[in-house]
């Protein structure tokens, strides 16, 4: 086939979504970051509603987020993206809101404003890139690290003694009443890509209907900080990160609590 | 159309005077000496009213990040506290300032350090006018010494706050915040309608996205928006000067206080000039921008400043600088919730007569 008719409009199978803009992006290379971008990216491409959404970039590696996500967006102080999409929200409720966060930033600093906004149901999405680490400042333990696991400041591997469990967020937050849809993914294949992508579109079509608070969680990789190269991280992910944090729904409208909440299967 | 006067609160005058501004959203989290304003905010069905949107958080910190929100959305946004909750503030007000959003907090004060007591207090000056969060960044920051000026205050903030896009806190205390006066209330003024072009409010197709930040991470841009900052601290400076004098023409000693203690000082005056003591009253309305070139003009013709203030001498410090030597700067101040009386304020000033009066008052340049 000749160039030309390759890039003619009915020949055309894919196109890099309107809602990322064309600018490089800064992540590592084979970093999940980029991948949840574009499904977000898409999700809000699908619904049409780039015009009708504000972001809220987190404090961590995607505080830049909004270089590459085509929509308005404001940048919060360190874990305090929920508390200012609060503001958003409900001066504007009818526009879309989303926050998209790292598990430093959700989990541990922003904990309060997190659990706050989701038990206020505030019509938000809350994405969530759980890594197990700080990856912007170097690889440091996050409150979601892995026992044993390694980081900066657990070079001997994260003793649940003294420092603390890896703290499942998403799964606290589905016990409150104010979140309506709470899942978890990954984008590391194209098949999990595209699942997370349909939860995050769910996510936008429930806030249409004022549903209350969804967080889609995006288990995911930080070849850097988990020092490692992006194939092995992904499987590392897999063979140690999944069994912790099961991929899967863990609050469904309309059924509620899948599992007791026990754990996302 | 006669104006309503009504006898009210400090603290619930300022909050009818948000909704009479036309504020679009209200967050806070109680603290006394101020709960009274998150009070009548809830009871006023202020979503009827005008539309106003007022909401608990969680903590202080959740409310002026949710502040930051609605400010980034080019909404009027207020919040209130008092000084421990304020503190909590202070990351999200360097962002505010950063991100060069238009807010409003309040600061009822009370006596510090740590929880210390719910007395009134003016020891938060410094956290207000010389920063508190971190950077090089400047609150417009405005006294009130009476319940009506708290109310007038709440419209001009918001208008200077949006002037300049700038955050700007009404520093008040419990004093102000608790008493009973008679106000007259402004009519109602709309909600915004407009959106300002830096606001977020969802990207027009075929135009650029809008980005409300604070971050800048290269150094020349950062310098660049360092610069950008001064230069309008340095117009605000130029052009929102707010004082009061009282009998400064003919004054040969100067009491210089602001809100609750400019009460009391001017009292004080009065008392002095009872006894010929020409004492004057210098009452800086706004304390960023502070007063410099009248506090310079007046050195050059008293013998001698005493500040009055609920502190261990903060203001004082801002008095010497525009003073520069020219003249004795003393301070007069009880703190810990201990309010200055008249007298003692009068016997504080008549002990430093004589030293000041063997002193020649410095020439004016
Ligand atoms: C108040 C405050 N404390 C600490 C930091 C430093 N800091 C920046 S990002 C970060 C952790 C980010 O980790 P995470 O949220 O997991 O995001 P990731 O980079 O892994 O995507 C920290 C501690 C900061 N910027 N602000
Ligand atoms: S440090 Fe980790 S999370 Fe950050 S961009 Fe690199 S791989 Fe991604
Ligand atoms: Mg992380």
């Amino acid at each position: 086939m000749a160039e030309q008719s390759i890039i003619s409009p009915e020949n055309l199978v894919y196109k890099k979504t309107e809602v990322m803009t064309d600018r490089e992006l800064h992540y590592c290379p084979g970093c999940g970051h980029g991948t949840a971008h574009r499904m977000l990216a898409e999700a809000i491409d699908e619904l049409g509603i780039q015009s009708e959404t504000i972001g809220v970039a987190p404090v961590g590696c995607s505080v830049l987020a909004y270089y590459y996500l085509n929509v308005d967006m404001q940048e919060a102080a360190h874990g305090r993206a929920p508390a200012v999409a609060t503001g958003i929200k409900r001066v504007l409720p009818e526009k879309y809101v989303f926050t998209y966060q790292g598990d430093g930033d959700l989990a541990a600093i922003g904990t309060s404003e997190t659990i706050h906004a989701c038990n206020r149901g505030e019509n938000i999405l809350i994405v969530f890139i759980n890594n197990g680490i700080y990856g912007m400042t170097g690889g440091q333990m996050a409150p979601t690290t892995l026992p044993g696991m390694k980081s900066s400041t657990c070079p001997m591997g994260r003793d649940v003694k003294t420092m603390g469990n890896p703290l499942k967020i998403t799964e606290l937050v589905a016990q409150l009443p104010g979140t309506y849809y709470v899942t978890r993914q990954s984008v590391h294949t194209p098949g999990n890509a595209r699942k997370a992508r349909r939860a995050m579109k769910k996510a936008l079509e429930y806030q249409k209907e004022n549903k209350g608070t969804c967080l889609v969680e995006v288990v995911s990789n930080c070849p850097s900080g988990w020092k490692m190269n992006p194939v092995d991280s992904n499987k590392w992910m897999e063979e140690n990160m999944f069994p912790f944090y099961p991929l899967g729904d863990i609050k469904v409208p309309g059924k509620g609590l899948v599992n007791g909440g026990k754990d996302g299967r | 159309m006669t104006k309503e006067i009504r006898l009210m609160k400090g603290n619930e005058a300022m909050a009818e005077a948000a909704i009479l501004a036309g504020v679009d959203a209200y967050f806070g989290y109680p603290i006394t000496p101020q709960s009274e304003i998150i009070e009548y905010l809830m009871s006023a069905n202020t979503a009827e009213r005008t539309g106003m949107q007022v909401l608990q958080a969680e903590s202080e910190i959740a409310s002026i990040n949710m502040v930051y929100g609605a400010a980034g959305c080019g909404k009027r946004a207020l919040t209130s506290s008092s000084s421990p909750g304020i503190s909590l503030k202070m990351e999200g007000i360097s962002y505010l300032a950063g991100a060069e959003l238009p807010c409003v907090i309040v600061n009822v004060v009370r006596a510090g350090p740590g929880l210390a007591t719910i007395q009134p207090s003016q020891s938060d000056y410094f956290q207000a006018v010389k920063g508190g969060g971190h950077g090089d960044y400047k609150l417009i920051v405005l006294a009130p010494s009476t319940v009506q000026e708290s109310v007038d205050f709440m419209r001009l903030a918001f208008d200077l706050a949006f002037r300049y896009r700038n955050p700007v806190m009404i520093l008040t205390d419990g004093i102000i915040g608790q008493m009973m006066e008679k106000v007259e209330l402004f009519e109602q003024q709309p909600r915004l309608s407009e959106a300002p072009e830096w606001a977020t409010r969802g990207k027009k197709p075929g135009e650029k996205s809008t980005v409300v930040t604070s971050l800048h991470l290269e150094s020349e841009d950062m310098e660049q928006v360092n610069l950008r900052l001064q230069a309008k601290y340095r117009e605000v400076e130029k052009n929102e000067v707010r004082f009061e004098s009282y009998r400064c023409e003919d004054a040969e000693v100067l009491f210089v206080a602001f809100g609750s203690s400019a009460r009391i000082a001017r009292k004080a005056m009065d008392l002095a000039r009872m006894k010929g003591i020409r004492a004057g009253l210098l009452r800086p309305i706004t304390l960023y921008p502070f007063p410099v070139d009248e506090v310079r003009r007046l050195a050059g013709q008293v013998s001698g400043m005493l500040t009055v203030e609920m502190n261990a001498g903060q203001m004082v410090e801002d008095v010497r600088l525009a003073v520069n030597g020219r003249t004795p700067v003393e301070h007069f101040g009880r703190f810990g919730g201990m309010i200055p009386g008249p007298d003692e304020t009068l016997k504080a000033l008549e002990s430093r007569l004589e030293e000041w009066h063997k002193k020649q008052p410095a020439q004016a340049e």
